[in-house]
């Protein structure tokens, strides 16, 4: 089946491109760095999912050998025990033996000890299916006060369920685009629920996601306990109902002024914007008290990430400078570094913590870190007017715009360069690991849906990719192919070892690979698509064949958000079995360290 | 005092606030200040109506900004949508909506449907109002969607109602008489007043027209050795006819020129486009046309079209869908253009 999608995907690249090249024989379109460069990148995804197929294949297919010859020494030994005492005998050429053997001559006779649990961990069944690798479980578990992991948990529970909601409105749409007579009701209409869409995965899901990720990240490198509990609870309430109101009042058709990310109106935003303000503070006070001497690189990605989306939120919100035209040059900056200031700057922080820790190693450079901290605050807060290239804004406020996003490429490169090199000498661990191959596909959309990002901002590629679906592949490469597969990551690290409790290999690896098989389709089509839009608008045709001729990607669109959603079902399953915390057998050891700890920190 | 980011959290924590801050100050708020502030309105542009505010409303609250644009950006692809690339004092009468809701974002980020800077030029209430019913009815591939709630459905028309002749089959039941709201009379109010304001020819910037995007004429005339000038003009407004018809009147009139029944009047047949000569028809195109109780009312369109692209459609009405009528010059509607403007 995989293969089978695979094919026809690569096959309606061929199409695609094709096109576009006859369209434009003489004057190659190809030729442009921006297009090149787009495509480079394109293909290096595709040959990522490739080997990765192929390494998952390979293995099963030598999985299945294994068995077949575990099979047959079954088969074997069943007939060797079959067999009279003479018939053995004479198998083994052998008669009666001269001694007899007690059993324990290389054991002795003192009873086994299994003080490390080397043994227990040990099992002896093959394992038998073929589509997935044997996973290593959680094996420790972390020791958490309890309440902590509730709270946790509760950030990552409520998360879920906007990345369900979220995504199911993101599916209506898609299929919208298909069928536009799929309802004519105005709660549901269009132009209302795309912004419930964008808004609930972006501060439902990615947000709280990041944030219930978060707190563990600042405890945990910090060796300490989070400052407060409480501030944490008020948060993850006053988020929830910041989604909850705004994506009401969107449907209702009370939105903000409909530019990007900031449709839900001022109230709203403060919600979340409260919500943001204790745990930044929540944050710092527990980085005040660490027990560490230095402070963990996680920790400025964090504590940036939630200073400046509160400055960027402010910003945005204030009236003095929004008439006209300087609204749009706020919408600009605003919906540039909504992305990249909070989601991206918070997430990366995450994986400075789970990379090494799943990979069980210390990060290959921690001042590669720090080096693309700053480079990301110089160069993400000057970029957002590249959403506006060719608009009547000043033109010299674009051309810097466009500077700074080849700029992007420093943090990007840095970050992209020190996890690989982190990843180097690891791999193997990727067949036996839930987590490594969520951030391993996060690592390399960062690189290529940045690097693309900063080809989208040239004027040459604005020309023929603006306002196209271009864009809509570009924002789901980023949002979903980073941030996205980086916190799914996080959180199959993290859960298990909470818990105790371990998903089903099979789920898992269905969610993974229906997440980024859809993903790959979702974002071909709308690259192929959008080029094919712009060449027709290029090319003077009336605009209407703009509109038919998308049919066939919006389709393929649909498709691939199918997969995507699906995958997030089995999410919701996967986290429903990792979570169940186990209650019919109390683990006295992890009880007895608990009552220690608390007494020590009274006395 | 310890100057070390590793060790101070103090430090660290208002190094990257002060930082951020700074930046986003020269970067976005410092110069959206100095544009507010330096691009006064265009003197000629007529503010918004209550009736057309009231109507940027719902056009805020229905989302249409998520698909339709307004800007014409000053690059050759955006022709189509404006006489001239839109400058900043275009938008300087766009203001904050109240209280709880901040300037709208009209520029837009997604080209879904046609821009709307200059919709206001090209389409007329009644195809407003069937559009927004049901888009499908004059557009068949459109895939905006429909907004029956800005209609009401009656058994019997009262005084004052605005009837919207839908085509049956868009309606639930054909004996159904759908009225427009208010909400859909201030909606279409908003959409009469995007016009693209004239401004003087020496501050009017420049479309880009990047060396690539130059393209060569669809057709070669034919052997030009041969062919008078007048043929090969002949040859080019052919070529681009069907182009431009679609372009510009196929929304109302249809691809079969049949238009629509109580809406929009059928060209096939009709005696204005087959009569002998072209004066009158060029003259509705130009300057629009109104005969209540019939049909909705012809927008005024030499505003949008150039001469050539009068010409064109001229000729492929007049020679399409089996009508047969003389077909017309650049030149004469030129005459015709500045006759009537004479007169007026």
């Amino acid at each position: 089946m995989r293969t089978f999608i695979k094919c026809s995907l690569a096959l309606l690249c061929l199409l695609g491109t094709e096109s576009l090249w006859s369209q434009s024989a003489d004057r190659s379109i190809a030729a442009e760095p921006g297009i090149t460069g787009t495509l480079l990148l394109g293909a290096l995804v595709l040959a990522v999912c490739i080997v990765l197929a192929i390494v998952k294949i390979s293995a099963a297919f030598s999985s299945m050998a294994r068995k077949e010859k575990a099979d047959s020494r079954k088969e074997l030994k069943s007939l060797i025990e079959n067999l009279n005492e003479e018939e053995l005998q004479a198998l083994a050429g052998k008669t009666e033996p001269e001694f007899n053997l007690e059993g324990h001559e290389l054991s002795g006779i003192a009873v086994a000890k299994d003080e490390k649990g080397l043994i227990r961990q040990v099992e002896n069944e093959v394992h038998s299916s073929p589509m997935v690798s044997r996973k290593k479980g959680a094996v420790s578990k972390m020791n958490l006060d309890p309440a902590f992991s509730k709270l946790i948990l509760a950030f990552i529970g409520s998360a879920a369920f906007w990345l369900i909601f979220g995504t199911l409105i993101g599916q209506y749409l898609g299929m919208k685009f298909v069928w536009p007579e799929l309802d004519s009701i105005a709660w549901l209409s269009f132009g209302r629920l795309r912004p419930v869409h964008t808004n609930a995965v972006f501060w439902g899901w990615s947000s709280m996601a990041m944030l219930g990720l978060g707190h563990l990240v600042v405890a945990r490198t910090c060796n300490t306990a989070i400052y407060s509990l409480k501030a944490g609870w008020a948060a993850l309430m006053l988020i929830n109902s910041s989604v909850i109101i705004g994506s009401l009042l969107l449907m209702n058709g009370v939105n903000n002024g409909g530019g990007e990310y900031r449709e839900y109106i001022w109230p709203v935003t403060a919600l979340f914007a409260a919500g943001l303000i204790i745990c930044l503070w929540n944050f710092y006070q527990t980085i005040a008290r660490r027990n560490t001497k230095e402070i963990y690189v996680s920790n400025w990605y964090i504590l940036g990430a939630c200073a400046w989306t509160l400055v960027l939120v402010t910003i945005a919100y204030l009236p003095f400078y929004q008439n006209g035209l300087g609204e749009t040059i706020i919408q600009g900056y605003y919906m540039h570094q909504g992305v990249g200031m909070w989601f991206m700057t918070f997430t990366l922080g995450l994986v400075y913590y789970f990379l090494p820790q799943s990979l069980n190693k210390p990060i290959y450079s921690y001042s590669l870190g720090v080096l693309a901290f700053w480079t990301q605050m110089l160069f993400y807060t000057l970029i957002g007017t590249h959403h506006f290239v060719f608009s009547p804004i000043p033109w010299s406020l674009q051309t810097v715009a466009i500077v700074f996003s080849m700029g992007m490429l420093i943090p990007v490169i840095a970050g992209t360069t020190n996890f690989l090199l982190t990843f180097r000498g690891s791999w193997r661990k990727l067949k036996d690991s839930y987590v490594l191959p969520f951030l391993l596909v996060g690592i390399v959309f960062y690189f290529v849906g940045s690097g693309q990002g900063t080809m989208q901002a040239f004027r040459f590629t604005n020309v023929i990719w603006h306002f196209t679906d271009f864009n809509v592949a570009h924002s789901h490469m980023t949002m979903y192919g980073i941030i996205a597969f980086f916190l799914w990551g996080g959180i199959y690290y993290l859960v298990p070892r909470i818990t105790g409790q371990t998903p089903k290999e099979l789920l898992v690896g269905a969610h993974f690979w229906m997440a980024f098989v859809g993903l790959i389709i979702y974002m071909f089509s709308m690259m192929i698509g959008g080029t094919l839009k712009g060449v027709s608008w290029l090319e003077g045709e009336s605009f209407i064949k703009s509109v038919t001729l998308m049919a066939p990607y919006w389709l393929w669109r649909a498709i691939g958000g199918t997969m995507m959603f699906l995958s997030h079902i089995i999410f919701g399953i996967n986290l429903w079995r990792m979570s169940r915390l186990k209650s019919k057998e109390p683990d006295l050891t992890d009880q007895l360290i608990l009552k220690y700890e608390k007494k020590v920190l009274i006395s | 005092m310890n100057f070390n980011f590793h060790t101070n959290h103090r430090l660290l924590l208002i190094s990257i606030f002060t930082g951020f801050l700074t930046l986003s100050l020269i970067i976005a708020v410092f110069p959206a200040k100095f544009v507010q502030d330096n691009n006064p309105p265009l003197t000629n542009k007529e503010f918004l109506s209550p009736e057309a505010s009231r109507g940027l409303e719902i056009f805020v609250a229905e989302g249409c900004v998520t698909c339709h644009t307004q800007q014409v950006r000053n690059i050759a692809t955006d022709k189509m949508w404006g006489k001239r690339p839109s400058i900043p004092a275009d938008f300087a009468d766009n203001k904050r909506l109240g209280f709880w809701r901040s300037t709208p974002s009209l520029l837009g980020t997604e080209r879904t449907g046609p821009d709307l800077t200059n919709v206001g030029n090209r389409q007329g209430d009644v195809w407003h109002y069937i559009h927004l019913y049901n888009p499908r009815a004059v557009v068949p591939e459109s895939i905006m969607p429909s907004y029956p709630w800005l209609f009401k459905s009656k058994a019997q028309a009262g005084p004052g109602d605005q009837v919207i002749n839908i085509p049956d089959d868009f309606k639930d039941n054909p004996e159904d008489i759908i009225v427009a709201t208010q909400r859909a009379e201030h909606l279409v109010a908003y959409l009469n007043s995007l016009k693209q304001a004239e401004i003087l020819k020496t501050s009017t910037p420049e479309f880009i027209e990047y060396d690539w995007m130059k393209r060569e004429p669809v057709a070669q005339p034919i052997a030009t050795t041969e062919a008078s000038e007048v043929d090969q003009e002949e040859i080019l407004l052919d070529n681009r006819g069907p182009k431009d018809y679609e372009r510009q009147c196929q929304a109302c009139h249809q691809a079969n020129g049949e238009g629509i029944p109580g809406a929009f009047p059928s060209l096939k047949g009709s005696p204005i486009v087959l009569d002998e000569s072209p004066d009158q028809m060029i003259n509705i195109i130009l300057n629009g046309f109104d005969r209540p109780n019939e049909y909705g009312a012809m927008p005024a369109l030499g505003v949008v079209l150039s001469d050539e692209q009068v010409a064109a459609i001229v000729n492929f009405e007049r020679n399409h869908w089996g009508n047969k009528a003389p077909k017309t010059t650049v030149a004469h509607v030129k005459e015709i253009r500045n006759k009537t403007a004479a007169n007026q």
